[in-house]
């Protein structure tokens, strides 16, 4: 059974950024997203620290530790980039600025509930970071995962065992296995990858999928307009 | 003639008393200002409450200042990371009190305290761990929990350049959580890299003005002040 390596799901989520949109990519996995993101398409990279723009890893000898990203690695910054405080960056998060967030999981529901900060290990330190302010700050939250934990189970679920990150916030799950959309109306699959089976990938994953989408993924969507106060769109609708 | 500029970090920490709140700005060791914390183990105040990002890493810095036994508590959001060994052995031991705080809820709760804010709903934590025992309300569709400001004693922060009306700019991601602790600290502290004359800040760059800052210093290389007191005495 074919499964993508983790560079090969960091270019996938990568062709689903379109241009003009304001991300911020996770700390691990999602970081290498921006090794995929097209070089002739202007697309903003946040990162929590209090940075925006686009960057690249700091080469070997160019470190500056006043200039790191918000997995505390040195980056070198290109033209156009901004600096601001804490609060403002999380203000840009809460605030509904940003429009992508891609994020790593333990697990997910199919409700799109997140659990990424503790496995419930009573014994474990907490630590919480950016994680919750994260899962409810773009208007679209993108997950990307391995399918299976190491133990081989469903890392989608219908209900998270470990604590949560944040209440039914994910959109869209991106695992080495396949594409999928979490929507009202349940879980569907937007893709397979190689030659994985509808029916294998059923067999695997702990909820129902639907596969009438499959094959209908759209490769960049359209940039959600910033959601219209209550008044204003009252005024909108007439 | 308003001078905030002060000879030595331990001049500006002297006052600092046991059971104080003391913010220290800082993102890993970005904007960390390691000569007013190592000042502050050589002052000696105790039982303090610490509100930074993080809980230090390795065995200096804010590291060294859990080892020498001065806080009792800490609120920050990421205590755990590589090398944070000295925090983890005193938290297993039952001899620091933790607070975890989502990281913009720290940014959030420093600003509304430097704002004069009661409290605030944020949709940060809701339906989580993190959420237990707080209320909650349901605005326009979507749930937020209420969060309280923290208001803190004396920030100690790191700038890259600052005058002695105490207006401050900063160098780079260091700037980080260093405003926001500014504002919310009726004392604060400024470990500047240059000393600048009046004027010599742009107006226009000025990221903290000086109505936030009470004290400046030099910033000096670690393990200088520790020097200067042995040499003393």
């Amino acid at each position: 059974m074919d499964k993508q390596t983790r560079n090969a799901m960091a270019a996938r989520v990568a062709r689903d950024i379109p241009e003009g949109a304001y991300v911020n990519l996770g700390i691990g996995l999602p970081t290498l997203v921006a090794n995929y993101l097209a070089t002739d398409k202007d697309i903003f990279l946040h990162s929590e620290n209090g940075v925006l723009g686009r960057w690249s890893a700091a080469p070997a000898g160019e470190e500056d530790w006043d200039m790191i990203n918000a997995g505390k690695e040195p980056i070198l910054l290109a033209p156009g980039a901004a600096f601001f405080h804490h609060a403002d960056s999380f203000g840009m998060m809460r605030g509904g600025h940003l429009d992508i967030c891609v994020l790593g999981a333990f697990q997910v529901s199919s409700r799109g509930d997140l659990a990424n900060w503790h496995t419930g290990a009573p014994d474990a330190i907490p630590a919480v970071g950016g994680a919750m302010d994260l899962a409810i700050g773009a208007k679209r939250i993108f997950v990307m995962m391995e399918h299976l934990d190491k133990q081989g189970r469903s890392k989608l679920l219908e209900t998270c065992s470990y604590p949560l990150t944040g209440l039914g916030c994910v959109s869209r799950v991106y695992t080495d296995l396949a594409t999928l959309e979490l929507t009202a109306e349940g879980v569907k699959v937007l893709e397979l990858v190689g030659d994985t089976g509808a029916e294998y990938l059923q067999s695997v994953t702990a909820v129902p999928l639907d596969f009438s989408a499959l094959g209908l993924a759209e490769p960049a969507p359209a940039l959600p307009e910033r959601p219209l106060s209550r008044s204003a769109a009252a005024a909108v609708n007439g | 003639m308003i001078d905030k500029l002060l000879p030595s970090a331990a001049d500006a920490l002297a006052d600092i008393p046991d059971g104080a709140t003391v913010a220290v700005g800082g993102f890993g060791g970005a904007g960390m200002p390691e000569d007013l914390i190592e000042a502050l183990i050589a002052q000696g105040a105790r039982e303090l409450t610490l509100v930074s990002n993080n809980a230090g890493q390795g065995d200096t810095g804010l590291a060294a200042l859990l080892k020498a036994g001065r806080v009792r508590r800490i609120l920050c959001s990421y205590p755990r990371m590589t090398g944070s060994h000295v925090f983890e052995e005193l938290y297993r031991a039952g001899r620091i009190e933790l607070e975890i705080i989502p990281q913009g809820n720290l940014a959030e709760r420093l600003r509304a305290a430097g704002c004069g804010i009661g409290a605030f709903f944020t949709p940060t934590a809701y339906g989580t761990p993190l959420a237990e025992g707080k209320e909650t309300r349901v605005i326009d569709g979507r749930g937020y929990v209420l969060e309280y400001p923290i208001h803190v004693d004396y920030a100690l922060i790191n700038a890259e350049a600052g005058d002695r009306w105490g207006n401050l700019i900063y160098r780079k991601t260091a700037r980080n959580f260093s405003p926001v602790m500014a504002m919310a600290a009726r004392h604060t502290i400024a470990s500047v890299g240059r000393v600048c004359e009046l004027g010599e800040l742009d107006p226009e760059q000025v990221v903290t003005p000086g109505i936030f800052v009470k004290r400046i210093v030099r910033r000096t290389p670690v393990g200088s002040a520790t020097a200067d007191q042995q040499q003393v005495g």
